[in-house]
């Protein structure tokens, strides 16, 4: 099954997916649909596992036990610290970074010098990591062609050099689209992620089938181990490695932000800050998942293979062969393929692009041949820099491979490179936090740790390879004991990358401490300080400004734009920019120093921020501003910002003091013209009776004969229109009481039904007068509320006399109800009158509003007694409200809640 | 002055609390075998779960 040719075959059709992945990425980006969510950003910071996790691990496990998961606790802890993360990015983007050394050359004042020295002992660092992911693809195909017993040979070339060449391909497309590097390579970062995805998958699949189907579990394995002496040992910490397993955590803690594909994936590819709050535990998550097994595959190897019967590089792929399952090792070869490729991807893209910007560039810049080539669009000439030099990365690992690919297990490679981008850390921290560091303190800090590292860590591995003599590891540099490679000034004891880390941590911060403090910064060099250190308060409108002065002139700058960017994408960027400044376009627009720093970003997305100083400055005259007067500017833009913020801060309690004023005149002007309608309403309704007594009076006072039985029903009007007067007087006297919150109250406990059976005797007369049936179904002792007697009493005769106005003489019944439930008493007073339709349900709550056609009918009632009601039960916490529909009667339901039981 | 995000004072913390936690010398004390797994085996990875665990409570409750 396992032929050579189906080997093949299966790499070629999983890159080919990985490669539509990044299409279909790619096409989503171009179309504004990211597709870089949170979880993807988070899987793709799993590119942190490569083959060496992959594989290496195991074979770590079979002789270190524990050990190895040093490497992911570290960067578990380092990512927690989400504040200096955060930062990077945000000075990145400030910034237009698009690598590691551009962010340490960007903030000691751009320089060139920096920016080469960070790539160089980049690349030099990292090549052989490289190298040990084309080692673990080979190993890994050799295993599996071994058990087939068949090989793939192409014109003569080995499996490692095609897949060399398959990786620099992928690369190539994906890496080196667009020019701006800033620009993100969001189908590269979804190919990634999914790869991550698959590592995981095929690395757990192994591990449950060793640990499950091949041993009886956990237990079963640990317990069988435990047996043998020499497996024994890995079960258990070495307190006497206390010092080696700091070292591992710090060191790796610095590896997941410094080296150059995590920064790149980190950083450069971040899309939302806020993603971040997801990669903080999902990626740790993943690298405790893909841990888990790591020992139990490692002991199941030693148990399974003997102690001598196999590579414990390749335990991950020849257990599952071991038991026949050649699907598995099939998948598990593809996990492997996984880790290796992604990490060869994003390091060989993160490398050529500092490779480009920082190596070739400034030194093209400096050359007369682009001087005489003045007017050629470059942006072509880049990119193809930027294909050669992953060309040339790869090519440098696969050459690296071929002369130490036996000398070294892969954990040892891993390490030495860790080691080397963990010399960026003083540089890089210090950057960031403290403003003093300077130049010439970052230049010596990273040559002396980079000294050190070669000499103690880098050169030692050679010599071991058999590279070179090994005399300066044994005996000291020209003998001298004292300079023994691995343990310098005779510091013994420990193992060679904890020596390397030690000594080297210790020179890098000593030169960049000691050489910061002893010099002084250029101008640039001060400002860039102050926009990394404070970037979350830089206030950059008042001081990017200032810090600029000179005379520029904007054909030239746009010139240079259009060679480095290309003319079309430095058009469309131009008219971005004329856009956010509301302008028509570039030609509008003064060459002030907004619109030089505008074209200085976007030369550092393209050629990187030294390169892009340098450029900007051959085109335009600047004028030096000198170190006291940048640092004036500085602090005063500080200044300038804590007056603004007081001013804000001021101008938004004025304004939120106009609102509050505005909305009391609003609610002044409101009330005084409900006083105005009431006003009006109230001497309305009191002309109507008085005009009929007037009327009445008057003809009794003109005409002396009238007859007394005509006087007598005058009269009688006259009585009946004064008494609804004064109830209308009392009732409006009652109603400006409650409101004005005068009103006098009586508060205790009040039997309802009590109140309710008194008020229905009291009107007993009324509904016999007009034959109307009173039916009540009364508690004898009715539930206690807390209330005023008399004023419930006043609402249970408003709503009976309501009632029998309504209802018909002769047919008309009303129903009274009694109940108390869920904290509340309800009394109901249901009549079946012609009903309310749903607007009057509402209207004859309000004041003088009555039922039934007031147009025509004679007014009965005087249009408060509802009003008066609804106060009197809300004052005690009730509700009263109606439910009717035309033709249906009306319910009037009140409630009151019941007194709450003490405790 | 703009107040120090909350959050990621939190998930500091926890990173300050995760280093005494996974070195030495609170590393040594665990030691035999809890149901058949070695304690540190055991330990280490019961902590490294915690710590992801509260790092995610903390992340998710609000935003960064």
């Amino acid at each position: 099954m396992l032929s050579g040719w189906f080997i093949a075959l299966l790499a070629t059709g999983y890159l080919g997916l990985l490669f539509a992945v990044a299409r279909f990425g790619d096409a989503r980006a171009d179309a504004g649909k990211s597709i870089i969510s949170a979880n993807v950003y988070a899987l793709s910071l799993a590119v942190y596992c490569t083959s060496w996790t992959f594989y290496g691990s195991v074979g770590r496990a079979t002789s270190g036990g524990l050990s190895f998961l040093t490497i992911y606790i570290g960067p578990t802890l380092m990512l927690l610290c989400v504040g200096v993360i955060i930062k990077m990015i945000r000075i990145s983007k400030a910034q237009r970074i698009t690598s590691i050394a551009d962010f340490i050359a960007s903030r000691y004042g751009k320089s060139q010098l920096l920016a080469g020295m960070v790539t160089v002992i980049a690349v030099i660092g990292v090549v052989p990591y490289i190298a040990l992911q084309l080692k673990a693809m080979a190993a890994s195909v050799d295993v599996l062609l071994q058990h087939s017993g068949s090989s793939v040979e192409v014109w003569g070339l080995d499996s490692t050099f095609l897949i060399a060449v398959i990786l620099a391909l992928f690369s190539i497309l994906f890496g080196t689209r667009h020019l701006d590097a800033t620009e993100r390579h969001e189908g590269m970062v979804a190919a990634v992620a999914f790869e991550s995805v698959v590592k995981i998958i095929a690395f757990m699949a192994v591990g449950i089938f060793v640990t499950y189907g091949m041993f009886g579990g956990l237990g079963d394995l640990f317990q069988r181990a435990a047996a043998s002496a020499d497996m024994e040992r890995l079960l258990h910490l070495d307190s006497g490695r206390a010092g080696t397993w700091t070292a591992l955590i710090i060191l790796s803690g610095l590896a997941i932000i410094f080296l150059p594909r995590q920064f790149q994936i980190i950083v450069v590819e971040n899309v939302d800050e806020s993603h971040l709050k997801r990669a903080v535990w999902l990626f740790p998550l993943y690298l405790l998942l893909i841990n888990i097994f790591v020992l139990p595959l490692a002991l199941g190897g030693l148990l399974h293979f003997g102690a001598q019967g196999a590579n414990p590089d390749t335990f991950v792929l020849t257990l599952p062969l071991a038991r026949g399952a050649e699907a598995l090792a099939l998948l598990a070869f593809i996990g492997g393929l996984s880790a290796a490729t992604g990490m060869v991807i994003v390091e060989t893209i993160a490398l050529s692009t500092m490779v480009c910007n920082d190596l070739v560039m400034p030194w093209l810049l400096h050359s007369t041949w682009l001087q005489a080539e003045k007017r050629q669009d470059l942006s072509g000439l880049l990119i193809g820099i930027r294909r050669a030099a992953i060309a040339l990365i790869l090519l440098l690992g696969y050459i690296y491979f071929r002369l130490a690919g036996e000398a070294y297990a892969l954990v040892g490679i891993g390490l030495i490179s860790f080691t080397a981008v963990a010399q960026f850390a003083p540089a890089m921290f210090g950057g960031m936090y403290w403003k003093q560091g300077t130049r010439a303190g970052a230049v010596a800090g990273l040559l002396a740790g980079f000294v050190v590292w070669l000499y103690t860590l880098l050169l030692p591995s050679f010599a071991k390879s058999g590279w070179m003599p090994s005399g300066f590891v044994e005996h000291g540099l020209f003998g001298l004991g004292w300079l023994k490679a691995q343990a310098l000034f005779g510091l013994g004891g420990l193992d060679e990358i904890s020596h390397c880390l030690w000594w080297s941590m210790l020179a890098n911060m000593g030169a960049y401490v000691a050489v910061s403090l002893n010099s002084r910064p250029d101008a640039v060099e001060a400002s860039q300080a102050e926009r990394f250190v404070d970037v979350f308060r830089f206030d950059a409108r008042n001081a990017e400004a200032r810090l600029w002065r000179g005379k520029a002139s904007p054909d030239a700058l746009v010139g240079l734009l259009e060679r480095f960017l290309g003319a079309a994408r430095a058009r469309q960027q131009l008219a971005a920019y004329a856009l956010s400044r509301q302008a028509a376009g570039w030609r509008n627009l003064p060459a002030d120093a907004d619109f030089v720093q505008f074209a200085e970003a976007e030369l550092a997305g393209a050629i990187g921020s030294a390169s892009a100083r340098v450029m900007v400055a051959s085109v335009a005259q600047e004028e030096d501003l000198g170190l006291e007067e940048v640092l004036d500017i500085l602090d005063e833009a500080t200044q300038v910002r804590a007056h603004s913020r007081q001013l804000e801060a001021k101008q938004r309690e004025l304004e939120a003091a106009t609102n509050e004023l505005r909305e009391a005149n609003e609610r002044l002007r409101e009330l005084d013209r409900m006083k105005d309608d009431f006003i009006s309403t109230v001497t309305h309704e009191l002309r109507t009776p008085l005009t009929s007594i007037r009327a009445l009076s008057e003809m009794l006072h003109e005409d002396p004969r009238l007859d007394l039985a005509d006087r007598s029903r005058f009269l009688g009007i006259i009585v009946n229109e004064a008494e609804r007067l004064t109830r209308l007087i009392n009732q409006i006297l009652d109603m400006a009481k409650m409101e004005s919150g005068r009103a006098e109250w009586t508060t205790g406990a009040v039997d309802l039904g009590e109140v309710v059976r008194e008020s229905m005797a009291s009107l007993e007369h009324l509904f016999r007068e007009k034959g109307v049936a009173l039916a009540g179904d009364i508690p004898a002792s009715g539930p206690v509320v807390q209330a005023d007697r008399d004023r419930l009493t006043q609402v249970m005769i408003n709503l009976l006399s309501n009632a029998v106005k309504f209802v018909p003489g002769g047919a008309g019944r009303v129903q009274v109800g009694l109940s108390s439930a869920a904290g509340l008493v309800r009394v109901e007073v249901h009549d079946n009158g012609p009903g309310l339709t749903a607007e009057e349900c509402n209207v004859i709550f309000e004041k003088f509003r009555q039922g039934g056609n007031t147009m025509t009918d004679k007014p009965q009632g005087t249009g408060l007694g509802l009003p008066i009601s609804r106060q009197i039960v809300e004052y005690f916490g009730g509700n009263l409200w109606v439910e009717s529909e035309p033709g249906a009667g009306a319910n009037f339901i009140f409630t009151v809640p019941l007194p709450v039981p003490e405790e | 002055m703009k107040r120090a995000n909350p959050i990621r004072q939190r998930l500091a913390a926890l990173s300050l609390l995760g280093v005494p936690l996974l070195t030495y010398p609170l590393l040594s004390l665990p030691s035999g075998t809890w149901g058949g797994i070695p304690a540190t085996y055991l330990y280490l990875f019961g902590v490294w779960a915690g710590l992801i665990a509260l790092a995610a409570w903390v992340a998710e409750r609000r935003g960064i």
